[in-house]
């Protein structure tokens, strides 16, 4: 683990070289709050040589919510719309967090068809999640159409969500013990004709952007995080499976019942670089649309009649105690870690949110790199500031 | 089901009343516009045949000097606007129709064709803002020292034998020489706004110059050392005849010199995937950062203006200019502006299409990879030259019209047939070509 390049000073020796004067002195840039590709109100101080960026320091907070102290007031069927406002592009997956360590506490049993309806409804979340991150990512490297071609396939999947559950963006519609209610008439229909049109159009994604010659050249060999260094900033999700590991918790600790389905856990190779760099984080969610494409067509499949909602109590009470729990989200794994002292709402709730890990790594990542890499680097994290910040 | 239905607008006031005029008139005039494309370039035809007739017969010899030279300026500035304002349109229905959308739909009454018209009316009635920080000379100079070098450039510019403002031996040079003064606005915009942003932009701009301006003028120098003149007339009188003449089809190398001026000159006018100065992603909007309301519109006027000055450049000096490709035929200005229309077209597909490269990328690429290629196309293309005129003039001969035009040609034909093809092909199968506007797959929608 020697080689971890941790955050230190930039590189100034060779300014030694230059003559008085002619010396130039650096120049501080804010990046953000309010900055096209920093994605939401991420601010970043740059400190730059001309074009080049010496340090990149990360300033966080802007979107503050305080959902973990608002958990504390609220009781436990109460904070699940809260959830939907963390990671606001994988809505069903965060409720689907929150319920598992919930219900894990509480020893609460879940029917069946819930258990196929959260995974398939988690999966296409992830799809919607990463069409984003996909087109954003395009958009922050210039390329404008990409972005629309996903939003286009995103609107599909936002439109099995509105016929499910009502919402489009804050679902609230996996709960504790179960699903908030049955899927529509001819839902499974209406999913395959999507996944039938969408696994298509991720061809039509790779050869406009993906092995795009000009894309390449901006995100192959650009911010390269080596696996000790993904590791050691505690990356989760896309970003450390871009680095060349294989983890994911569907595979190393699945939950709801993830064990029967097939599907492969796809890690960055370094194909038009080094292993770790921006293009294999972004090609690996590419990868995962198909993957997540696959689990929804088995667990259609394997949907058969029955409740979809367990029996809760409507006053619902953990025993005290405590509990942490994880899943994984588009982002990485997001975690719940609930103590209780037996009442109505949690004594204290903490949130280990994706994003904000994966968000630390970026003074590291963004060292003696050119400004228009910056966005390359931001966009390849794909965090969602709503989560960072809670 | 849900389907988005057009609402019925209701306008008031002497301004709503106009508004409601042109929306009736386009929803009229545009369908039967369409309908009548052939028939109106038939009669712009003999519009422009009648035209000339006049000014050669009654404006020229009666008309004094001075109102002619206001009718000719006030004629090219409008044409400029009309460029502009066709060209920003166009680019919103095109890349809309490009990403499955439909572009403005709605200004005009017919597929919004009044959508430019309406955002300049708006730009105009904007507040008009300057930094408190900034130079406010500079600041208020800048978007004319964009603007007045684009629309003089137009001054140069021949549309056909006799449709030129004015004339000159050296009017190749003076065009580019205005597109560099233009440079200059840009830089001088991100300098006074006093905005790191800016700046950043302003610099990008300066150093793109000096990595696309020299192998843009290379290999604009390969064509002009056939022709022997940097006179745009003579450059273009001597391409008539049919498409065989075009100087893009003499020789190989002017064939590829085509190329290598078009991705030059895409750098010259901040087109994508060159646009880093205002790269929007990188630095928010670049140069124009602190710009708003009509000199923003001002710096846009410019950007258009500079897209049809370069590709009036590559019609005239390598796609024969205002010479018909089926021989000798009238309305010269017509297939000028065709054709740089075309290359305009083509402009915004490349825009609409590919990511942006990154600033060394482009020093990289224009002065490591195009300047060499530009220098070894103006040896090679004075060695053909030295093949012909001298020794061996059968052969010689053989070797131009054979390989030259004749093999040329026809890559160029197959070229443009493969992309009508592919354009017909595209369009007849693209049933999601304008996204899921309707949607009926939906019981809860």
């Amino acid at each position: 683990m020697n080689d971890i390049r941790l955050q230190s000073q930039p590189d100034l020796s060779y300014q030694d070289e230059i003559p008085a004067d002619v010396r130039t002195e650096e120049l501080l840039v804010n990046m953000g709050p309010q900055h096209p590709s920093t994605h939401g109100v991420l601010r970043v101080v740059l400190q730059t040589d001309g074009e080049m960026v010496l340090k990149a320091t990360p300033h966080i907070g802007y979107l503050h919510r305080c959902a973990e102290k608002i958990a504390e007031n609220v009781t436990y069927p109460q904070f699940v719309p809260y959830t939907d406002r963390m990671d606001y592009l994988a809505a069903m997956n965060n409720n689907l967090g929150f319920a598992l360590a919930v219900e894990k506490m509480a020893g609460i049993e879940v029917p069946p068809r819930a258990q196929y309806i959260r995974v398939i409804f988690a999966e296409l979340n992830r799809i919607a999640s990463h069409l984003v991150a996909v087109g954003t990512y395009g958009l922050d490297m210039g390329a404008f159409t990409p972005f629309l071609y996903c939003f286009r396939e995103r609107e599909w999947i936002l439109d099995l969500f509105e016929s499910a559950c009502g919402a489009r963006l804050t679902y609230s519609y996996i709960t504790i013990g179960g699903v908030r209610q049955d899927l529509p008439d001819r839902f499974a229909d209406m999913c395959e004709e999507f996944l039938d049109f969408f696994e298509h159009k991720i061809v039509e994604y790779n050869n406009l952007l993906s092995y795009n010659h000009i894309f390449i050249q901006r995100t192959g060999n650009v911010g390269v995080c080596p696996a000790p260094l993904a590791v050691a900033y505690g990356l989760t999700g896309p970003c450390l499976r871009g680095s060349g590991v294989k983890w994911d918790l569907r595979k190393a600790a699945p939950y709801s019942r993830y064990d029967e389905f097939e599907f492969d856990v796809p890690v960055g190779e370094g194909r038009f670089g080094t292993v770790g760099d921006c293009w294999d984080r972004y090609f690996v969610r590419v990868l995962e649309l198909t993957q997540s494409a696959r689990i929804v067509r088995q667990a259609l499949q394997k949907l058969s009649p029955g409740p979809v909602e367990a029996k809760v109590p409507r006053s619902l009470k953990l025993p005290a105690g405590e509990i942490y729990s994880e899943v994984e989200n588009p982002r990485g794994q997001l975690g719940f870690y609930i103590v209780s002292d037996g009442g109505r709402s949690p004594y204290r709730l903490k949130v280990r949110g994706p994003s904000f890990c994966n968000l630390s790594i970026l003074t590291a990542l963004a060292k003696n790199c050119l400004l228009a890499d910056m966005a390359a680097i931001i966009g390849s994290l794909d965090v969602v500031m709503g989560e960072v910040d809670r | 089901m849900l389907v988005y239905e057009r609402k019925k607008v209701e306008y008031h006031g002497r301004l709503g009343r106009i508004v409601a005029l042109g929306t009736a008139l386009g929803r009229f005039a545009g369908p039967l516009l369409l309908r009548m494309a052939p028939l109106i370039f038939l009669a712009a035809t003999v519009g422009v045949i009648l035209f000339s007739w006049i000014v050669a017969h009654f404006v020229n010899p009666i008309v004094p000097w001075l109102i002619r030279d206001i009718i000719a300026i006030t004629g090219i500035i409008l044409f400029v606007s009309l460029v502009s304002m066709i060209g920003i349109w166009g680019e919103r229905k095109i890349s809309g129709r490009l990403q499955s959308r439909l572009g403005p739909m709605r200004t005009g009454g017919w597929h919004g064709w009044a959508q430019s018209l309406a955002d300049g009316l708006k730009f105009v009635q904007k507040e008009d803002l300057i930094p408190r920080s900034a130079d406010r000379l500079m600041f208020r100079l800048a978007p004319y020292i964009a603007l007045v070098p684009a629309i003089a450039a137009y001054a140069a510019i021949p549309f056909g034998v006799g449709w030129v403002y004015r004339g000159m031996d050296a009017s190749l040079l003076f065009v580019l020489a205005m597109l560099g003064i233009e440079v200059l606005g840009v830089i001088l915009a991100g300098w006074a706004s006093n905005n790191k942003w800016g700046l950043y932009g302003a610099m990008r701009e300066a150093c793109q110059l000096v990595s696309y301006e020299i192998p843009m003028c290379m290999s604009l120098l390969v064509p002009v050392m056939t022709v022997g003149s940097i006179d745009l007339l003579e450059l273009g009188k001597a391409q008539s005849g049919g498409w065989f003449d075009w100087l893009i089809f003499r020789n190989p190398f002017i064939f590829l010199s085509f190329f290598s001026y078009y991705i030059a000159s895409l750098a010259s006018c901040k087109r994508a995937p060159f646009d880093l100065p205002e790269g929007e992603s990188e630095l928010v909007a670049g140069f124009h950062t602190e710009y708003s309301g009509f000199r923003f519109t001002i710096f846009f006027f410019a950007e258009y203006a500079a897209m049809f000055i370069v590709s009036a450049l590559a019609t005239i000096i390598f796609l024969g200019g205002w010479n018909s490709p089926f021989g000798d035929l009238t309305g010269g200005p017509l297939w000028f502006t065709a054709k740089s229309g075309m290359l305009i077209f083509i402009q915004m597909w490349v825009r609409w299409t590919l990511p942006r490269i990154r600033i060394d990328q482009v020093m990289h690429a224009c002065v490591k990879y195009l300047l060499p290629f530009t220098m070894l196309l103006f040896v090679g293309s004075s060695l053909w030259q030295l093949f012909i005129s001298q020794t061996y003039v059968a052969f010689a001969l053989f070797l131009r019209y054979v390989l030259g035009a004749f093999a040329l040609g026809i890559l160029g034909i197959v070229m443009v047939a493969f992309y009508v093809v592919w354009a017909v092909f595209g369009y007849m199968n693209s049933p999601l070509m304008v996204g899921r506007l309707v949607r009926k797959h939906l019981p809860g929608a």
